[in-house]
């Protein structure tokens, strides 16, 4: 069987398999459709969380970008990592105690003031719609190049499966999905993983082979290998990197607490029995992602020296390309690698520096998002890897997809409807009024996945910027001090946000020319300011909590009960 | 309120934000610290074909956050136990 027709066979049975989970687990109500009736095992509710957390990001495009950056790639890897941690330990336990449905039901509550929560369904919402439009670019990218349909098709094809399970089935059918999800995308990861490190150190392990030498009789480190590479082609040495340390620092500080923020993330945590389960669970969680986050660092490596040695040839002087091998020519028809023969050699040779740019000798051009995608076929992996990596990738796109849908609509359906604007609808409407934004939801991030805005990847700093200067104070504060009050709370998310928003809009679209290290605040990058926004969110509500009124003994007595872990079964039975 | 009393009530939370601010300092330590502050000083360092300050951020520092979550989990559930707020 060839390639195309396995692929197809591989990706439609991991689509039969989505929608007969939905239509086994269809909610029946409002609690069910938002948390799956909290009844999710933890260790079910770990790997459901894991391919929430895993979105087209973790699993297309992080190992590539670490292939690329090298040592400077490791912020995505503790910052989404170490976020998780600040999530266990300092939110979870006390989100699930508190026991309602959302972040915003949270901030409303706690802030006692609508503002606070209209403030917070709108962060939620603007989050969620940038980070599915990145999962849309993912679907698009694994259908037109595996499947050779128009992306626009694979848009639709993704969008109606997501549609079917989850607006049927809400948060159960979700959670039952991904769980599926996780096991198709980890195994699809580590497969091409564990050959290439076979292949290339003997070593079954990726994450020891690694740091192995080469099995090519050199007896070279990998590492060294790849830092010699680097050098020799005009890159930073791949365990060094090129980021100024600050710079580095803040990157992985706004990405740990803007993790921790991430509302599509914390709401899973609502759906186990008890607090006890949901620590449980966050363990179980973070095991199954560092299956995946200890392997991609691998991965990047035996990458990088592969796609190296393939297209500059083991004598580094450059291949035919003529007699390249068929990926090249099959990326080349999708627009992701370029080719332009400068100087007319026929040969094809890759370096630093732009291929446009008569000083280098660069000459090919490749997208970092193909890098996990192309591996299995530069390394010459039987068809049915590729298969599986196809349909990993796909799993990895629509399992965060859901999660973020689920999101969209308990926002419209429950913060805005049921809690602000028309507080007496039935439980039957509002489950209706959840689906019907869901419908919405979908079909505005079909219209992205096809029309996607230029700018996406700016925007991505946008949703981890706004979710740390805004979500992180506001609920840290909220369980950890009694004392914080609406307006100091209100007062610190505007600034935070304001702040943030204005320093990425500055230096990504009113003066790009100006976005570099000299121009920036202490040398902080656009993507690492939420740290700084989330330091002046702390600041300027400590300040306006001193000068405003004390919070009533009502919340102070909330705060007590969700520091206690017991009765959170009975808080979730109403 | 679960608690026996509110000294029971007090002493759980102290216990629990000691426990909470040990593990944020190892959490610092192996990603900020090992893995961006110090990553020069131990790059000197060789682990296996690892520099050792490379191999904290893109391998150590993760290991070290399921350790942290594991026992994070396991030692709040026994206070829980301890103090009778266990469900």
């Amino acid at each position: 069987m060839d390639v195309q027709t396995l692929t197809f066979l591989i990706v439609g049975l991991s689509f039969a398999l989505y929608i007969g989970i939905a239509v086994w687990a269809r909610a029946g109500s409002t609690k069910e459709f938002y948390v799956a009736g909290g009844g999710v095992h933890p260790f079910a509710n770990g790997m459901a969380t894991a391919a929430d957390w895993m979105s087209a990001a973790s699993f297309i495009s992080m190992a590539g970008i670490i292939s690329f950056a090298g040592y400077d790639g490791g912020v995505y890897l503790m910052g989404w990592t170490g976020g998780y941690v600040l999530l266990a330990l300092c939110l979870a336990p006390y989100l699930r105690k508190f026991g309602k449905f959302t972040v915003p039901d949270f901030i409303g509550d706690r802030y006692y003031s609508q503002t606070a929560r209209t403030v917070a369904v709108i962060c939620a919402i603007f989050i969620c719609f940038t980070y599915i439009a990145g999962q849309m670019r993912g679907v698009g990218v694994v259908f037109s190049r595996f499947l050779e349909v128009e992306i626009e098709t694979g848009v639709y094809i993704g969008m109606v499966i997501v549609f079917f399970y989850a607006v049927l089935g809400g948060m159960k059918g979700i959670t039952y999905t991904q769980v599926a999800q996780y096991c198709i995308l980890v195994f699809a990861y580590l497969v091409p993983a564990v050959f290439l490190s076979l292949m290339m150190t003997g070593h079954v392990l990726p994450q020891t082979g690694f740091g192995a030498s080469l099995a090519d009789g050199s007896g070279m480190y990998l590492l060294d290998k790849l830092d010699g590479l680097s050098t020799e082609l005009g890159f930073a040495q791949y365990t060094e990197g090129s980021k100024s340390m600050i710079d580095v620092f803040a990157i992985t500080g706004a990405l740990m607490v803007g993790t921790a923020g991430l509302p599509h993330v914390i709401v899973r945590f609502f759906t186990v029995p008890k607090v006890k389960d949901t620590r449980i669970s966050a363990a179980w969680t973070l095991i199954f992602i560092a299956i995946v986050y200890t392997t991609a660092p691998a991965l990047a490596g035996f990458a990088r020296v592969n796609m190296v040695d393939t297209i500059n040839g083991k004598d580094g002087a450059g291949t035919e390309y003529a007699q390249a091998p068929s990926w090249i020519k099959n990326w080349e028809k999708t627009g992701l690698i370029t080719f332009n023969d400068k100087n007319g050699d026929g040969k094809m040779f890759y370096s630093a520096g732009k291929i446009t740019d008569p000083a280098s000798k660069n000459e090919i051009k490749i997208d970092r998002d193909i890098i996990v995608l192309a591996t299995p076929e530069i390394a010459d992996l039987p068809a049915w890897v590729i298969a599986l990596v196809a349909a990993g990738g796909i799993a990895a796109a629509l399992s965060t997809t859901a999660g973020l849908l689920l999101v969209i609509s308990t926002s419209v359906s429950h913060d805005l409807l049921k809690r602000t604007f028309m507080p007496n609808i039935s439980d039957k409407q509002e489950l209706r009024a959840a689906r019907l934004a869901a419908v919405v939801a979908i079909t505005i991030s079909a219209y992205f996945g096809i029309n996607p805005p230029g700018f996406v990847a700016s925007v991505v700093a946008f949703a981890f910027g706004l979710a740390a200067s805004s979500f992180f104070p506001a609920i840290i504060m909220g369980i950890f001090s009694k004392t914080m009050n609406k307006e100091g709370a209100i007062a610190g998310m505007v600034s935070g946000i304001l702040f943030t928003i204005g320093y990425i809009v500055y230096f990504k679209f009113i003066s790009p020319d100006l976005n570099s290290a000299e121009n920036w605040l202490f040398g902080i990058s656009p993507e690492g300011i939420g740290l700084i926004g989330m330091v002046v969110n702390f600041v300027v509500a400590v300040a306006v909590q001193k000068v405003t009124k004390d919070i009533p003994a009502e919340v102070i007595e909330m705060v007590d009960s969700i520091r206690s872990p017991k009765g959170s079964s009975d808080a979730h039975a109403h | 309120m679960a608690f026996k009393n509110d000294e029971q009530a007090k002493a759980y939370w102290s216990e629990n934000l000691s426990l909470m601010f040990k593990l944020l300092a190892i959490w610092f330590l192996v990603s900020f610290g090992f893995g961006i502050l110090l990553v020069d000083v131990l790059n000197e360092i060789r682990f296996f074909g690892f520099k050792l300050g490379f191999w904290f951020s893109q391998q150590g520092a993760i290991y070290t956050f399921v350790a942290l979550i594991i026992v994070y989990a396991m030692k709040m559930n026994a206070l829980d136990k301890k103090y009778g707020v266990d469900e």
